[in-house]
């Protein structure tokens, strides 16, 4: 059964159409990354997922409920950490986790077991109020909330954005964490190497509707595989070098003539690289650095995307 | 497991109250950890009060020759009253742009202890605001004239401060940014100032006075200065002979307009 499941979700703002036939599915126990970029609709799916906002067309499953008929179980569900770090600054971590775990009906004492399990899980023991936090533990602490009842189903909303390198490294961390558990995840986010980190599949949206789905992996062989790099010494050579590369890629070679740069898709990568280098020889064309390597999840992403 | 809306009605009741009850020690907490928001709640308008009893106190023609203070003691509870409208707004803003309304809306709690949660801590926060505001009244000679009669007093002036929470609210959930309700804050004291708060609304031009005169606060205000057996400006027009009938009627018609919108508005937060 798919823990995630939307079917031609569509959402108008007014003239603005956030989704435009939005279809998802996420398996469960694995991590779906929805990869887009700023105003694609990923909050908005997200939004619509998590029973805050209502579609104006198409139908969605989380956990097996209906969100627009039963938004009461899927609420019981599910965790959501959102943009902002929703919690109370004033509070400290503990009163957080107190709070968060009477609303979820937890008895008194239960709710203090359970925050302080939580804090130590996710590495939160500082006493003092949230604001003396650093962005990443408040992430955490979200992220800590979002699980008071163990859901199955967690759905971070750009969980990293505006946060340091370090801060983002602790925070996959603990999703690794949760995943490992077999939580499933719906992560959206804008950032290509979160998806690559930490999706078992990724899909692109733009413009309300999903462009592609696969994993990681796939996305990056849709682009044509791997790619074969030449930067060559002699700026004149470049045409020809361009040549022989194209001779033997999967299509014509792309130059850039200021960093000396030649590069094309190839299917037979070491034949490849190897007719290359004989046939450079042989016409005496002088190569500074020869490489093969996938192409990078921004590349599928920006081809993908571009209108 | 039942969805909520098949919960029997005393379940449901049970938990928004518990939900709410919930919401609203986050308030409390606040205040614990924060004491001084608390003090300036009260200071604010204890320094409004002082400026206005020792600055203009001596230009004001009370009647009957009583102490400037008498009068305006009662005109400054009800003030702090309608500051706690832009209380209100903040604190809905607030939880709103940060996400907090959010998170509660996805959990599975009830879902009007949110608002209900915010009901109850604001109007435990103007009781406090208030008690300080009766001590700083009874420090500059002002005094109820009897204990009856300054219960009643408190518990109008609490009327139309739980009036103003779902008014407060709704403006917070159509504002939705804090930053717009800097703009809306302003406007309390023009209100204030168009009541029978600070001067008598005989005094002024005919029209703004009969306006005045029917402005919600001053029949609030005219009510509790009736009832601490304080001082008033009197008046011939029917409303201002009404003062205790219209300090029941006017809250009770804000709440239920903007109980019904603030509550309609909270659950079209979907839309």
């Amino acid at each position: 059964m798919a823990a995630v499941l939307a079917q031609g979700l569509r959402k108008t703002y007014g003239k603005k159409t956030a989704l435009d036939g939005f279809d998802l599915e996420v398996a469960e126990g694995t991590v779906c990354g929805l990869l887009g970029p700023n105003g694609a609709g990923k909050t908005t799916a997200v939004r619509i997922l998590t029973t805050l906002l209502r579609p104006d067309g198409g139908r969605a499953e989380v956990a097996g409920f209906d969100v627009a008929a039963r938004p009461r179980l899927v609420r019981r569900s599910i965790g959501l950490v959102g943009q902002h770090a929703a919690v109370d600054e004033v509070l400290t971590g503990t009163q957080n986790l107190e709070l968060f775990g009477r609303l979820y009906h937890l008895d008194a004492r239960a709710a203090r077991a359970r925050a302080a399990e939580l804090l130590d899980t996710f590495g939160l023991e500082h006493p003092g109020p949230v604001k003396e936090y650093s962005g990443g533990m408040r992430r955490r602490l979200d992220l800590a909330a979002s699980m008071i009842l163990s859901p199955p189903v967690l759905f971070l909303d750009e969980p990293t954005t505006g946060l340091d390198p370090r801060s983002r490294g602790e925070v996959w961390k603990a999703v690794r964490a949760l995943v490992s558990t077999g939580t499933t995840v719906l992560l959206t986010t804008q950032y290509l190497e979160e998806a690559d980190q930490l999706a078992d599949r990724v899909s692109v949206i733009d413009t309300g509707r999903v462009v592609a789905e696969g994993t990681p992996g796939e996305l990056k062989s849709k682009l044509g595989g791997d790619r074969l790099d030449v930067v060559v010494r002699d700026a004149a050579r470049l045409s020809e070098a361009a040549g022989i590369v194209g001779r033997v890629a999967a299509a014509p070679a792309e130059v850039d003539q200021d960093t000396r740069h030649v590069s094309a898709p190839v299917v037979e990568r070491v034949q490849a690289l190897t007719e290359v280098l004989a046939a450079f020889s042989a016409a005496d064309i002088e190569a500074e650095d020869i490489a093969l390597r996938r192409p990078t999840l921004d590349e599928v992403f920006l081809s993908l995307t571009a209108a | 497991m039942t969805e909520l809306t098949m919960d029997p009605p005393f379940t449901r009741l049970r938990w928004a109250l518990a939900d709410g009850w919930s919401v609203a020690r986050r308030d409390l907490i606040h205040w614990i950890a924060q004491p001084m928001t608390i003090v300036f709640g009260v200071a604010f308008p204890v320094v409004i009060a002082l400026a206005f009893g020792y600055l203009f106190g001596g230009a004001v023609d009370v009647p009957d020759g009583a102490d400037y203070f008498a009068f305006l003691m009662p005109g400054m509870y009800g003030m702090t009253m309608l500051f706690g409208l832009g209380a209100t707004m903040v604190a809905v803003t607030t939880d709103l742009s940060r996400g907090v309304t959010d998170r509660f809306r996805s959990m599975p709690m009830a879902p009007s202890a949110v608002l209900i949660g915010r009901a109850v801590a604001d109007l435990l926060n103007s009781v406090l605001v208030l008690a300080g505001m009766l001590a700083c009244g009874f420090a500059v000679g002002w005094r109820p004239a009897s204990l009856g009669g300054a219960l009643g007093a408190v518990g109008l002036l609490l009327w139309l401060r739980f009036a103003l929470l779902w008014a407060g609210m709704y403006l917070g959930l159509v504002a939705k940014d804090p930053g717009a309700v800097t703009a809306i804050q302003t406007l309390e004291f023009p209100i204030g100032f168009l009541s029978n708060a600070f001067v008598a609304p005989g005094t002024m031009p005919g029209w703004l006075g009969a306006v005045s005169e029917w402005n919600p606060l001053s029949s609030t205000v005219a009510a509790a200065r009736e009832l601490f057996g304080n001082p008033g400006w009197g008046g011939d027009s029917w409303v201002a002979q009404h003062a205790v009938t219209m300090a029941i009627v006017w809250p009770l018609a804000i709440t239920a307009v903007f109980f019904v919108l603030s509550v309609r508005l909270y659950q079209r937060l979907d839309r």
